[in-house]
């Protein structure tokens, strides 16, 4: 076996566990967390692709690079909304986010 | 041709000045003219009549030749061509005399008549307006402007009718009046299209000169359509009944329009064509058939009216009967003749009647009154003229006229027609006298008050009563005279081409019938007499014992319940139905139920919307997946 | 013919947009100041009404095609233009439309008590597209001011309307806007079948579109999909409803301007489009066109007989009078040589505008006045008003059609024109008349005179003021023009002759085949749409 299947297997199980986390939490910052977690297996996967493949020329570096960035902004103004969020709600708990319900 | 032009000028100052009468006195009268505002108007409607005597006596002076004049094109679209268009011939001429002469005598008695009414300014602005309208409708020379000068006597008829609009009554009579001719001219401008259609244009010349290319059912079809027009003006059965009710107008009014010159535009119109007519035959025995109806059937309704203005409305319907039985049993000039003199005698005896309700105060019933005859002199004498013309009594107006037309019923072989006529004869002098006999003999019946009050009219009043009275008494000797082949047939001929004329026999048929219908006139008299002077107990026992023919009269055999139920209810509740039902629940409700179908729809859905993010977040997984599996499906195939 | 040749100056363009030019006056300098934006929308309005006055003097009645065409590439990889020109039924259009401005601004110069800038805003917008429908001649330059015509009319009855505005206002608005995507749809399927199946290319001029040969199946669907946009804002029976709903809602110059404009277009829209671009589809939908026309006729007319409401009545009698627009025209193509049903039908249109105009006016100034428009609390206002009673009884004479006034003219042709294509149809509609006095001088007497049985007038109704001078202003030159049009009316005609004639010269041959087919082509095109 490739250890590129070994890597893209690690990037696999890390964004199912990031999608479980995702669809089934129901504290906010544990999905955001999650959604952290999806980001950084697509990183692993990119990475990995980008250094066992040549043609690749590299771009799954530089991919990665952008993700980790917006990443981190995504988090900053995600949590900012999760903070201004629970001021007014005084919770964490995406079930009781149903201001949407039809 | 000689004096063309100053036909010309007279013919547009004949229509143009009453316009202008009209139009200045609606816009200044008010504040400006006031008491004052018959000035102009009467003024203008002198020089008109003046202008009328000039073009009759032009027509006079060139017996063969019609004066026409097209003035300018009034439309022109495709293939229909119509102009502001006159024309003067014999017939236009009688009517411009009928008109004019009556038209300006009227004005006159207005002055006194309608003096310290609130509208003042407006009554004679309205009368202009009339006069105006009504000289087109004689003047045309095609039917579409014909149909204007129709509709616009129409128009005034409903502005004059409902004058005192704060009556209801007046107000309703009014618009009823209006509505009632609007029926009968549906048929008209049907029968116009016709004409259009058929011979491709609508100026009369044109139109008569392709008379006979006209297939026999065309024809009759034009002459029906044209003559429901005609049933309608002139009041006959079955759309005379906004006459009667028209009388809620000022007595002037009624004179002129409703008795001497609108309601005759049917019979004029129906004259006008003659050439169309005189090859329909099946149309005039209808026309005669509906005229020798409505005569006797509204001389029925008149002899039981208590209303002195009713009396003499119904028994315009019957005259106006009398021309078109004329006119359809062939005697067109007799029917002509008859409108000529109708024209004067009549709007005398509504004159006279006006200035008997001046005198009592505005009580229009004449069971309040009686015994007026010293009081009020000049009225007397002049309506005892007008009746004696109505009725026919020798040698009078009416007399000439009449005794033509039922003379013609006879040697026409339409005897039955004949008869009717002798027994409408009958009842017009059994009604004409009740009607003086009630007024003026006898013991007033008016209260003390009322009778301190009861005065002669006004010089301005009384003078064209006396002015109406001479043609009313001498018109029909000098025209008439000697009978079926007077002044009047020889005018008249070149209108009437085709129309034979039998020598009149004194001593023979025709002068045994004259006398005959004298003999039953007076006895008619003579009915009167016994009952409402000598034995006036007898007329209630009469009712009493004849109920059903009493209400039937007096009911005016129910004919405006019978509109009331069929026409008027029965649109109404239809046209409430389409609107409550089918405008608003089915086709809007059909509009309604296809937005509600989508709300629906909308509710049926939005439970999907949970509003809970991960729900969302499933569903975006659940799609991906879908699609990697489809995308993975097609591409690996 | 170019405007430079004609009149050295884009004249269709100014009188187009000179409100734009007003409405960015009135937000540079209005705001706040009543007198300063009124000012500027009498003065716009009324320099578009004088410049339209010139180019009716300065059209050539005898050209052919448009005239004063501006023509610029606009959108170019579509071969879009901004293409502006004018024929008589155009130039007549656009000389009702500001006339209509001039007198619906002064109109409702003290009506609009809340946001009162933006009320006039919108007036004004409304008139460009109104007039930029009329002037349009690129079809896509068309679709957009008919659309946008829509946008201000919304607010016009959404914003300064009756109780129910936004249901009136939505309803209004959905109903154009369904006819119009399917007329867009109708549009693009058009204009690519010309670019497929011609030399020339993408065009989205009418006058060239109008030339191309469509086969019967596109014809059918695309005449559909014409004819529903504009029956809808004719409108046409059974697709009327909106109309007495947005007339009762609307504000009275929003009523004035739907009854006397918007409903014009869509009868011009039948003209300029559903007959020159698809004939032979027209001539095939005619039978059925002008039995709901009479339809519409007499079912207007009946049910406004029982409207209790003075707007309604009013809007259900447009329907009725409409009702003879589309029939004009379409008898007016089923029978060879019968151009005065047509010319009549465009004459109701013009007479519509101003009398239809007219009566929702004073309806509007009754109700500044009493503040009611129901019939049953009205009565014997000709006392207290006799200028009002007057001015309002002229204009009940002229919608009832008493020749001398604008109505009956156009009505008279367009029924014969009917007559010569069914005597039997033209009978039935012809009772309409009968029925629209019946109905109007029922109202009248119930509003005006005395239709109680007491002749005591309500103390209410004491004290009411008659009609001011600014109010006599706005209805006197629709008084002129009504019996103007109705004594002579060739000063339209004329305008009219030369256009309808090329519009039926295109529709001739149709008809000739089709009576040459009899039947059969109808049952094959039916065959061939499924």
């Amino acid at each position: 076996m490739n250890a590129l299947y070994w890597w893209l297997t690690l990037a696999v199980l890390l964004f199912c566990i990031g999608a479980f986390g995702v669809l089934v939490r129901r504290n906010v910052i544990v999905v955001v967390m999650c959604l952290e977690l999806m980001l950084n297996a697509v990183n692993i996967a990119l990475v990995a692709i980008s250094n066992f493949r040549a043609g690749a020329l590299g771009a799954g570096t530089l991919f990665s690079l952008f993700i980790i960035t917006l990443a981190a902004a995504e988090v900053t103004v995600g949590l900012a909304i999760v903070i201004a969020n629970y001021r007014n709600r005084r919770t964490v708990q995406t079930d009781q986010y149903d201001e949407l319900k039809g | 041709m000689e004096g063309t032009q100053y036909m010309k000028i007279a013919v547009a100052l004949i229509v143009l000045l009453p316009l202008a009468g009209f139009i200045i006195t609606l816009l200044l009268g008010k504040r400006l003219f006031r008491a004052r505002s018959h000035i102009l108007p009467v003024a203008l409607v002198t020089v008109t009549a003046v202008l009328s005597v000039y073009a009759f006596e032009w027509v006079v002076r060139h017996p063969d030749t019609a004066f026409v004049w097209n003035a300018f094109s009034w439309v022109a679209a495709g293939r229909f061509t119509v102009e502001w268009g006159f024309l003067v011939d014999p017939l236009t001429g009688i009517m411009l005399l009928v008109v004019g002469i009556i038209g300006m005598l009227v004005h006159y008695y207005s002055i006194g008549y309608m003096k310290d009414d609130p509208g003042y300014y407006r009554f004679f602005a309205y009368l202009n307006l009339f006069m105006f309208a009504m000289f087109v409708l004689i003047l045309a020379n095609n039917y579409l402007l014909l149909f204007l000068g129709w509709e616009g006597v129409g128009l005034c008829s409903y502005l004059l009718i409902s004058f005192w609009f704060r009556k209801k009554s007046a107000s309703q009579a009014g618009k009823k009046a209006f509505l009632v001719n609007r029926v009968g001219d549906f048929g008209f401008t049907l029968g116009m299209f016709l004409i259009f259609v058929t011979t491709g244009t609508l100026q009369f010349t044109g139109v008569f000169d392709k008379a006979e290319m006209i297939g026999s059912g065309t024809l009759l079809w034009i002459c029906l359509l044209l003559f429901t027009g005609a049933v309608g003006k002139s009041a006959q059965f079955p759309l005379h009944v906004w006459l009667p009710d028209a009388m809620e107008g000022p007595t002037p009014v009624s004179a002129l329009i409703h008795a001497a010159t609108m309601v005759n535009a049917g019979v004029y119109m129906v004259a006008r064509s003659y050439p169309l007519f005189v090859q329909a035959h099946t149309a005039m025995l209808i026309v005669m058939i509906i005229g020798t109806f409505t005569a006797i059937y509204s001389a029925y309704i008149a002899i039981t009216q208590n209303d002195i203005k009713k009396v003499i409305a119904y028994s315009t319907i019957s005259s106006l009967g009398f021309m078109f039985m004329a006119l359809g049993a062939g005697a067109w000039a007799a029917g002509i003749f008859y409108l000529f003199a109708h024209g004067f005698f009549k709007g005398l005896l509504f004159l006279c009647s006006g200035s008997v309700i001046h005198a009592m105060g505005g009580e229009q019933d004449m069971r309040n009154m009686g015994g007026l005859r010293k009081k009020i002199p000049i009225t007397f004498w002049t309506m005892l003229i007008g009746a004696i013309a109505l009725i026919g009594v020798f040698p009078f107006a009416g007399f000439w006229a009449k005794d033509e037309i039922l003379g013609s019923d006879f040697s026409g072989g339409y005897y039955v027609v004949w008869a009717v006529g002798i027994v409408t004869a009958f009842l017009t002098a059994v009604f004409a006298f009740r009607l003086i006999f009630m007024t003026f003999f006898g013991k007033s019946r008016a209260s003390e008050e009322v009778q301190r009050h009861i005065h002669e009219s006004a010089k301005v009043m009384t003078i064209p009563l006396v002015l109406l009275a001479i043609p009313a008494a001498l018109l029909g000797i000098l025209v008439g005279w000697p009978p079926d082949t007077g002044w009047i047939h020889t005018f008249l001929q070149p209108v009437f081409f085709d129309v034979e004329r039998e020598k009149f026999v004194w001593v023979g048929v025709g002068g045994g019938l004259m006398v005959f219908s004298v003999a039953v006139a007076l006895l008619g008299v003579y009915v009167a007499y016994v009952m409402y002077i000598r034995r006036t107990e007898l007329p209630g026992r009469l009712a009493a014992r004849l109920p059903v023919a009493y209400e039937a009269s007096f009911n005016k055999m129910y004919m405006d319940q019978v509109y009331e139920v069929v026409p008027i209810r029965s649109t109404i509740a239809f046209a409430g139905w389409l609107w409550t039902f089918f405008d608003v629940k089915v086709i809007d409700g059909a509009v309604n139920g296809l937005a509600r179908l989508w709300e629906l729809l909308g509710e049926r859905l939005r439970p999907l919307q949970t509003g809970r993010v991960q729900n969302y977040a499933f569903s975006i997984f659940a799609g991906m997946l879908v699609l990697v599996v489809v995308l993975a499906w097609v591409w690996g195939s | 013919m170019t405007w430079s040749a004609q009149i050295g100056f884009p004249i269709l363009s100014v009188i187009t947009f000179l409100p734009l030019a007003g409405v960015l006056l009135m937000l540079l300098f209005g705001r706040g100041r009543p007198a300063v934006y009124k000012v500027i929308s009498l003065v716009v309005t009324l320099a578009a009404f004088v410049l339209s006055i010139v180019m009716l003097v300065a059209l050539d009645t005898k050209a052919p095609g448009m005239q004063f065409v501006e023509n610029f590439t606009w959108i170019k990889a579509l071969n879009i233009h901004y293409g502006m020109g004018v024929d008589g039924i155009a130039a007549l259009l656009l000389f009702l439309t500001t006339l209509l401005g001039v007198i619906v601004i002064l109109g409702s110069w003290n009506y609009v008590k809340d946001r009162e800038m933006g009320f006039f805003i919108s007036l004004l917008l409304l008139q460009v597209g109104m007039a930029g429908v009329f002037c349009a001649t690129d079809l896509f330059l068309f679709y957009v001011f008919w659309e946008a015509m829509l946008v201000p009319m919304y607010f016009i009855i959404g914003i300064w309307g009756g109780p129910r505005r936004i249901y009136a206002a939505i309803k209004f608005f959905l109903f154009t806007l369904v006819g119009s995507l399917l007329m867009l749809v109708a549009i693009i399927v058009v204009v690519y079948y010309v670019k497929d199946n011609t030399a020339g290319g993408l065009t989205f001029n009418i006058q060239e579109l109008s030339r191309q040969v469509y086969t019967y199946h596109l014809q059918f669907w695309a005449f559909l999909a014409f004819f529903l946009a504009f029956a809808i804002k004719v409108p046409m029976f059974p697709l009327h409803t909106w109309l007495p709903d947005a007339h009762v809602e609307a504000p009275t110059a929003g009523s004035v301007i739907l009854a006397g404009v918007l409903l014009k277009m869509g009868g011009y829209g039948m003209l300029r489009f559903c007959l020159p671009f698809f004939p032979d589809a027209a001539v095939t939908f005619i039978p059925y066109i002008v039995v709901l026309s009479v339809i519409a006729i007499v079912y207007g007319a009946l049910v406004s007989l029982v409207q209790k409401d003075l707007k309604k009545l009013v809007a259900y009698s447009s329907v009725s009078h409409m009702g003879f627009v589309t029939v004009g025209i379409f008898a007016a193509i089923a029978v060879a040589n019968n151009a005065a049903g047509m010319e009549g039908a465009i004459l109701v249109m013009f007479s519509h505008g101003l009398l239809t105009g007219a009566l929702f006016l004073m309806v509007g100034y009754m109700y500044e006045r009493t503040h009611t428009r129901q019939i049953a609390d009205m009565a014997l206002l000709a006392r207290p008003m006799p200028i009002m009673a007057g001015f309002f009884l002229f204009f009940v004479f002229g919608s009832a059609g008493l020749p001398g006034l604008s109505g009956f003219v156009g009505e008279f042709l367009s029924l014969l024109g009917l007559f010569v294509y069914s005597h039997w149809l033209a009978a039935i509609a012809a009772t309409g008349v009968i029925l629209a006095a019946a109905y109007l001088l029922w109202m009248f007497q119930r509003t005006m005179f005395n239709d109680r049985g007491d002749e005591d007038v309500r103390p209410a109704a004491e004290g009411l003021r008659d009609l001011g001078v600014r109010e006599i202003l706005t209805l006197v030159p629709l008084v002129v023009l009504v019996i103007w049009v109705g004594v002579y009316p060739n000063t339209l005609l004329d305008f009219l002759h030369l256009p309808v004639q090329e519009i039926l010269h295109r529709v001739t041959p149709s008809l000739q085949s089709a009576q040459a087919h009899g039947v059969a082509q109808l049952v094959d095109a039916a065959k061939g749409l499924f």
